[in-house]
């Protein structure tokens, strides 16, 4: 399957990332030639078999509905990179 | 309708359920806390951190979707649905894709008003996922930034989604009432649209007839409405929006892209928003830090019994064993269920369901209304509307001191022996009535003779004067027997 | 011998019989630091001051005879992906440099709980990303054994730590190989437990349905004193097994009648190194003469098993990492800086009379996310979440980790079915030993295809150790593999021991 550069595009803008003109042109290569190795599975015969998400197959893990004392505010925000005394600052959130 | 179009809305409902702790971590979820003061690693989506599913959650999810006749699968499980924002710490929400929790329900919805046929409204699933935080346009922080608030991030919700069955804003405003009205009686939540804790967002587009058949318009999503006037605002306000839309530019469902506009309750008019993510592929997978839940026979027929009398089958007791009009079957139902129980306690009482009723209604409602009290906090019982119905009946309590007596109750929490004492108020007997007509037609000759000269309504002057003698006198009793007294006297 | 060429079972006696102290201990490994790691760049961080606090005062409580943990005074390195409230923890990336976590990971706090000693955080692939430690945002790692060669990775600063004598005991972990692989190159003993035996809570997530937490010492019994202590249910880690420990420790010494051993034909093909072929047959035939039962078993979906992982372990892993977003914590990019070429960018567009270029132009937030993150992650990282995205995306979801995850099931089963026949499954860990510095930089394929005989143990879950059983020509160490059965670490370890007490690879020390 060829990944075109428009395909890199559209993919960096959904992994929120920002590529060079360089970056974007070794990635398409590279993301290819992977891509291209990856695609050999479509070959496999998979009929009839289920998908296996989690390694070890638990099921209905629960937490009883127990009020924890949460994390002082100061502590929250401690590590945030912009913040004010109340919470976390990111620019603008437009067409709320 | 005299429309050219079919309104066709269908209603996507978030419901926050009343959980102590949030759904993955053990944050409170009580509302009103000063930002971020209500979060911790897990919620914060900090690195390392897991999620660890609440049970008590997935009971209320349960129990909510069995109260809406869903079908429960035999495995259910979440995914996580990703996008960027800021009040998504994680960078995805977990959510339930392609084997959610509950689907194919329903709820049935009538209007007392008469503004639609009764009907079902059909309900596409309910699943369970984790809320959002806020953001807050902060004016202090500077201009170009925007206060995350993670409090609310991780808070359990349900999302409940109708197909496109609604035909009108009063069907909607309907349905979301009794879907809050369920939710209530089977306490999975506040459903408090001030708090939050009930969101709605609607899809509506038209069905147009022309001549060359029926056009369906692009379905717009209306968001932020914050109140069920507002959702009927909203949506009377967008349908002939459309039409006129449609009248410009003929575009049909399929031509533009899902839109979404935004109400804005001021202005009373809906308006684009500049879509948030390009065509939202929110990448679904399943989420590998989660595990699958499959529920039991047992647990689905224990949430079922747990359930207690629905709204609607309430409705139908009232009217059928207790003769009650469909309206005030549905202002008692409408109460919620303690005020239904007192109804029941008072009408098994008194064995009369109408009157129980009418004191219910008015005067027992109007009261927990201007005294903002709870029907618990009502300081007269069940047993003493009950008593007080019987005496009203046996002629005891007259009827016109009936209300003195009940006020009486309320104020000084005295029983209606005691209040009918206090007031005064005795039963006067037959003989002693008789006395006092007697009395009072000797008095009034001319009033006696105008009666008899076929001035019926005379008679009037006499029960006043009976009254005012003796203020517990039945007045009917009283022209009862003044008119044979008068009419003897010939 | 030196104090530092003794394991830790063997210090742990003569902590004990107090013929050494903590104290004492701990000085020499910190010499020892000192006196090689600018060489071997194991260690991001070592804290001095508080590692020697942490041994007296453990030294102190032993001279009072109160009661100690099972790791009493020895000195522990941590790879910088686990979480310790109020420490950097890293990753090796700048995204996290300056990242100080509100608490511990539940294996950090274990082993505070065990009393050792916490020496420092070792060097790692960025997030754990990579085959060579190579992808350290901070600084390179070489393999003590020959410093232009790389230790392997991810757990490429743990493995060489021990392998350099700065620390009896250290922590790594294992989404694809990142213990094994290393330990194998570096001539030690890795494992990797069984999924969810050991608690996820507090390991900065890579791949979820993969990463596994492991021991990486100087023999296995060593490992089997370590993954006692970190082994465990734990109720804030859904995927976490409730399942009771078994005293890994004292059974490891006790040899196994009648094991049965398989090796899959598949791992004998073209592309195994000679000498390493030659190494991992000279060990099957060990087994044979301790009186295990050797066979041919067939893995026959093992040679999907590097497609199948990558695409399931970028695909989490770009789910996992989405949270790097300069939002709430770690690295941001300049917002002063991100305003400027934003509007340098509008201007441009304007004057061009580009509206479509305006209309799809970065919003100011979408700019700062995207700058953070090209700014944050270094090459590998951005690799991987651009093929996991990519895998996840509308119309290749299906085809790609969809069919992925039918692969791994298949890949399960084999094992399943192996397993019927055999205890445990040998091998080699890698097709050839630690291969040079900067080799495969350039080529991210190759370097994915070195993991050809770890991933399908994180695939199946099951559990998986490497030791030493040689060394090439050129005094490169040469590593063999065990699998075992789901849970079944004590069968693994037991058998692996019964190998290490028949030789005496595990007793060489890196030349440095």
């Amino acid at each position: 399957m060829a990944i075109t550069r428009q395909d890199v595009e559209k993919v960096a803008l959904l992994a929120r990332l920002q590529l060079s003109e360089a970056e974007l042109a070794t990635m398409s290569e590279q993301l290819a030639e992977i891509v291209g190795y990856v695609d050999h599975l479509a070959q496999v015969n998979t009929d009839g078999v289920e998908p296996m998400a989690h390694a070890i197959e638990r099921s209905n893990v629960f937490r009883d509905d127990c009020v924890v004392e949460s994390l002082p505010r100061e502590e929250a925000l401690a590590g945030a990179p912009h913040h004010d005394e109340r919470g976390y600052l990111v620019p603008a959130v437009l067409g709320d | 309708m005299n429309e050219p179009y079919t309104t066709i809305i269908g209603l996507e409902v978030h419901v926050q359920l009343a959980t102590a702790s949030k759904l993955f971590c053990g944050c409170s979820t009580k509302f009103g806390a000063e930002p971020n003061t209500q979060t911790c690693p897990v919620c914060i989506g900090m690195p390392g951190t897991l999620p660890v599913m609440n049970l008590h959650a997935v009971e209320l999810a349960l129990r909510t979707a069995v109260a809406l006749d869903c079908e429960i699968p035999p495995r259910t499980k979440w995914d996580r649905k990703q996008y960027y924002y800021p009040d998504l710490p994680k960078g995805y929400q977990i959510s339930q894709y392609d084997l959610p929790m509950s689907h194919d329900g329903r709820l049935e919805i009538s209007d007392t008003k008469g503004r639609f046929e009764p009907k079902t409204v059909r309900l596409i699933r309910a699943h369970l996922e984790e809320d959002a935080g806020k953001s807050l346009h902060d004016e202090a922080a500077g201009k170009g930034d925007s206060l995350i608030d993670l409090n609310r991030t991780g808070t359990p919700l349900l999302e409940i989604v109708t197909e496109p069955d609604l035909r009108s804003s009063a069907e909607a405003a309907v349905f979301l009432r009794e879907l809050r009205l369920l939710l209530t009686y089977i306490a999975v939540s506040d459903c408090n649209m001030q708090e939050g804790s009930l969101r709605v967002d609607a899809n509506i587009n038209l069905h147009i007839d022309t001549a060359a058949g029926k056009v369906a318009t692009p379905i717009v999503e209306v968001k932020n409405m914050n109140s069920f006037r507002a959702v009927e605002r909203a949506l009377d306000c967008e349908a002939p929006r459309q039409y006129r839309e449609w009248q410009e530019t003929r575009r049909v469902l399929g031509q533009s892209p899902k839109q979404t506009r935004g109400w804005d309750d001021a202005a009373g008019v809906t308006r684009a928003q500049r879509s948030k993510e390009e065509s939202s592929d929110y990448r679904y997978f399943p989420d590998p830090d989660l595990n699958p839940v499959s529920f039991t026979a047992e647990e689905i027929s224990r949430a079922r019994g747990s359930l207690g009398e629905l709204p609607a089958t309430l409705r139908q007791r009232l009217e059928g064993e207790y003769s009650l009009p469909a309206y005030d079957a549905d202002v008692l139902v409408n109460q919620g269920r303690p005020v239904v129980a007192y109804f029941l306690a008072v009408a098994d009482d008194c064995h009369d369901g109408k009157v129980a009723a009418n004191w219910i209604t008015q005067d027992v409602l109007r009261v927990l209304k201007k005294r903002n009290l709870s029907i618990d906090e009502l300081p007269v019982s069940s047993s003493a509307i009950a008593e007080m119905i019987v005496r009203i009946k046996s002629g005891e309590l007259p009827a016109a001191r009936a209300r003195d007596v009940f006020q009486a109750m309320v104020d000084t929490g005295v029983d209606v022996g005691q209040a009918m004492s206090a007031l005064g108020i005795a039963s006067v007997d037959d003989s002693e009535l008789v006395a006092l007509c007697q009395h009072i037609v000797a008095a009034n000759p001319k009033v006696a003779a105008d009666v008899r000269g076929g001035k019926a309504q005379a008679i009037g002057a006499l029960v006043g004067q009976a009254k005012k003698s003796n203020p517990n006198v039945n007045p009917n009793r009283v022209r009862e027997i003044c008119l044979e007294l008068i009419g003897a006297q010939d | 011998m030196s104090i530092l060429q003794r394991t830790a079972c063997e210090l742990v006696g003569s902590l004990r019989r107090g013929e050494l102290s903590s104290a004492e201990l701990t000085q020499a490994c910190l010499d020892r630091i000192r006196a090689v790691d600018g060489q071997v760049g194991a260690f991001l961080r070592v804290d001095e001051q508080r590692a020697l606090e942490q041994a007296e005062a453990i030294d102190q409580r032993r001279a009072k005879k109160q009661a100690l943990g099972p790791l009493a005074g020895l000195p522990v390195a941590v790879k910088d992906v686990l979480c310790e409230r109020g420490e950097l923890t890293t990753c090796a990336s700048r995204m996290l440099a300056d990242f100080r976590p509100p608490y511990d990971s539940t294996v950090v706090a274990k082993l505070k709980a065990a009393d050792a000693v916490l020496l420092g955080r070792t060097n790692m692939d960025e997030f754990a990303m990579g085959g060579s430690t190579e992808n350290s945002a901070f600084q390179v790692t070489h393999n003590p054994w020959d410093l232009a060669r790389t230790p392997g990775g991810s757990s490429g600063g743990s493995a060489a730590c021990i392998a350099a004598g700065m620390t009896p005991l250290a922590i790594g972990t294992d989404t694809g190989g990142s213990i094994r692989q290393p330990a194998g190159l570096c001539g030690v003993v890795g494992m990797k437990p069984t999924y969810g035996r050991v608690s996820r809570y507090g390991l900065v997530a890579f791949a979820s349905s993969l990463d596994q937490v492991g021991p990486m010492t100087h023999s296995v019994e060593d490992a089997a004193l370590l993954v006692e202590v970190i082994a465990g249910h734990d109720p804030r880690d859904s995927t976490s097994l409730d399942e009771p420990v078994p005293q890994y420790s004292a059974t490891v010494n006790e040899p196994l009648a009648g094991l049965r051993i398989g090796f899959a034909k598949e791992h004998f093909a073209e592309g195994l190194d000679a000498e390493v072929d030659q190494a991992v047959r000279a060990a099957l035939e060990e087994y044979e003469s301790l009186g295990a039962k050797v066979e041919e078993i067939s893995l026959p979906h093992g040679k999907h098993g590097v497609a199948t992982y990558y695409v399931i372990a970028p695909s989490e892993a770009s789910s996992n990492l989405a949270r790097y977003d300069g939002a709430h914590y770690g690295y941001r990019t300049d917002e002063q800086e991100m305003l400027i070429e934003l509007a340098a960018q509008r201007k441009q567009l304007q004057a061009a009379g580009d509206q479509r270029g305006l209309d799809n132009l970065d919003s100011a937030l979408v700019r700062m996310y995207r700058r953070t993150r090209a700014e944050g992650f270094g090459p590998e990282v951005k690799r991987r979440i651009m093929l996991g995205t990519y895998s996840l995306s509308a119309g290749y979801y299906d085809a790609y980790y969809l069919k992925a995850l039918k692969v791994r099931r298949q890949i399960r089963q084999d094992y399943d079915r192996a397993f019927e026949k055999v205890d445990l499954i040998a091998g080699p860990i890698t097709a050839s030993p630690a291969f040079k510095l900067g080799e495969m930089t350039d080529d991210p394929l190759a370097m994915y295809l070195v993991d050809l005989y770890t991933v399908s143990a994180n695939l199946a879950g099951i559990p998986g150790l490497c030791l030493p059983c040689g060394f090439t020509k050129a005094g490169l160490p040469i590593g063999l593999q065990l699998q075992a059965r789901a849970l079944d670490e004590e069968r693994l370890l037991r058998g692996a021991r019964m190998y290490e007490q028949a030789t005496d690879w595990h007793k060489k020390r890196a030349p440095l």
